[in-house]
């Protein structure tokens, strides 16, 4: 998904003159080519990331579209007062970039596990919060989020996720993509987990579930539109992401649906409120947190 | 050329403004606000290309009160350089006004909305990146506050602008020696500051910073390669004898009285 990004932001450079890149000292063999290629518009600010949201918004607001890349727990949290202050205060035209979405640096351990981004992101009044699936979401969905004249937070997940998309596929901010109807129940997923969502969908239909799955790549503004639609369809909507439950898209989805008329059960799944304790890669992280497919099917078979 | 009388005269008005509609709104920090009007007096009066701002030109210099307490020095002086009207001025701190207590985004003069400490160099810093890329003459001027010197966040700011050459970006660093609850020689001593910033490879001028002449040469005065820091040695509460130096001027709210007495000394 990185490389995707990278090489599409380098395309988009190359037309769109005030697109500048700050990096916090990170993205290791990533930024090679872009800083060759427009070496006056890329900045390794160090390891500084306030002051890097800082020049960010100081950017932004001279006409710039600065997009600021950390890894997500840095990108988020280091500099989060100069986020709200000096970027989304300000509105000023900022996107800022955390890779490494949810449990995707499994060993590196807990400061690197980007688990409170999306509820941090979300509560601030003017960002986006968009989190692409895949390769092809993330390219299609930088394009957007850069058409797009508003501070975005942008939560990329690692290197290798498999592909979803074909390549004709469209993207819109703030509307979710319904990837499969089922008449049960509807699975709504966002960025890395939108996949295992598949998954698990396939094997309820063993079970005779047939399940309606989501794409909620923006998790704000949240698609209300959809999820009032779906809550009048289905007997159970069921969310899934690589995040603590509280905040994040389980969250704002609970939100719509407590506002909403229709009252239909409502299960989120995530990572439980509390820090993982354990070590090991993501896959086995995941395992042991029940965000695979056969524990989440489990959970929703139980809910049923 | 305006003779130092008239200078002097400016700075008297400004301070008399900045006591009425603090006094008005009931609102504080006139102490840290008169430490600065002689600073921007310098940027209002000859630093900055006046025209520019007004038109809102791309091109135009650019000033960022990141010491955001002190903004009832910067709204008297856009409101005697004609930046914002007399209905605006008026509303400071007023419900449903157009200026809070710290610099309002939005209102014409003002770049960068500050009032959490340690925000504006590095905003600044990004201004001058822009006028870089852009290969404009504009230049940027930050001013701090010396508390805003314990914020890690003004040395990652200052050490990024040293190490890029910024000599586009000109930091005023308000040196009145006192910080909210004490002076900083016992709160957090930033001596020696001068080398600080040197070391930091800025250029550093100290100039007495209630001296408007020297602080319109100091900020005139360019440089090839390195960003400029001027210490402004100043004075909290300047120009009022029960004011000066004093730590509760951070806090208070004047009185009818205050006024009174403070008008009073002014005008002698």
């Amino acid at each position: 998904m990185r490389n995707a990004f990278v090489s599409e932001l380098e395309k988009i450079a190359a037309i769109n003159e005030k697109l500048v890149l700050l990096t916090g000292d990170l993205g290791f063999t990533l930024f090679e080519n872009f800083q060759k290629n427009f070496p006056e518009r890329f900045f390794n600010i160090g390891v500084a990331e306030s002051n890097m949201m800082g020049i960010a918004s100081g950017l932004g607001l001279s006409g710039f579209t600065p997009v600021v890349y950390s890894i997500a727990t840095f990108a988020s949290m280091r500099g989060y007062e100069q986020i709200r202050d000096d970027i989304a205060y300000h509105n000023s035209n900022v996107k800022i970039v955390g890779a490494g979405a949810g449990l995707s640096y499994g060993h590196a351990g807990f400061t690197h596990h980007a688990l409170e981004d999306i509820a941090l992101m979300r509560v601030i009044p003017p960002l986006t919060v968009v989190c692409p699936a895949d390769p092809f979401a993330a390219k299609i969905l930088l394009r957007e989020i850069l058409k797009y004249p508003r501070p975005v937070y942008f939560r990329l997940g690692k290197k290798g996720e498999p592909a979803l998309y074909e390549n004709s596929q469209k993207f819109t901010i703030g509307k979710g993509i319904i990837l499969k109807e089922g008449k049960d129940i509807a699975i709504i997923a966002t960025g890395n987990m939108v996949f295992t969502a598949l998954s698990t969908a396939k094997l309820l239909e063993k079970k005779d579930i047939n399940s309606t799955v989501v794409d909620m790549h923006t998790v704000k503004p949240i698609d209300k539109d959809l999820i009032i639609d779906l809550s009048k369809k289905v007997k159970l909507i069921v969310t899934i992401e690589e995040h603590f439950i509280t905040g994040g898209l389980g969250s704002a989805v609970a939100e719509v649906l407590a506002e909403g008329e229709k009252k239909v059960r409502f299960k989120r799944i995530g990572i439980e409120d509390k820090f993982i304790d354990r070590i090991g890669s993501q896959e086995y992280l995941r395992l042991i947190s029940k965000l695979d497919p056969e524990s989440i099917a489990k959970t929703i078979l139980q809910k049923i | 050329m305006k003779r130092k009388t008239d200078w002097k005269e400016l700075s008297r008005q400004i301070r008399q403004d900045i006591l009425n509609i603090s006094f008005k709104a009931q609102v504080g920090h006139v102490g840290s606000a008169f430490s600065i009007v002689e600073i921007l007096i310098a940027l209002y009066y000859r630093v900055l290309n006046i025209a520019k701002i007004k038109k809102g030109s791309t091109l135009r210099d650019k000033f960022i009160l990141s010491k955001g307490h002190a903004a009832p020095a910067l709204y008297s002086i856009l409101f005697r350089r004609e930046i914002i009207n007399k209905k605006t001025y008026l509303s400071y701190c007023q419900n449903g006004g157009s200026l809070e207590e710290h610099p309002t985004y939005g209102i014409k003069g003002i770049e960068a909305g500050t009032g959490s400490l340690g925000h504006g160099l590095p905003i600044g810093i990004g201004m001058a990146l822009a006028a870089r890329i852009q290969k404009t003459k504009n230049r940027i001027f930050v001013l701090l506050s010396d508390a805003e010197c314990d914020e890690g966040e003004t040395w990652e700011g200052a050490l990024f602008a040293g190490h890029h050459h910024l000599n586009n970006l000109y930091c005023l660093l308000d040196y009145n020696k006192v910080q909210a609850l004490g002076k900083t020689k016992e709160i957090l001593d930033l001596e020696p500051l001068k080398s600080k910033w040197q070391s930091f490879n800025w250029r550093v001028l100290e100039v007495d910073g209630h001296n408007i002449e020297s602080i319109i040469e100091a900020c005139m005065s360019a440089t090839i390669s390195k960003p400029t820091c001027i210490i402004c040695h100043t004075v909290r509460g300047k120009g009022v004898s029960f004011m000066e130096h004093k730590i509760d001027w951070h806090y208070l709210t004047p009185t009818k009285e205050h006024v009174e007495k403070a008008l009073k000394e002014l005008n002698k």
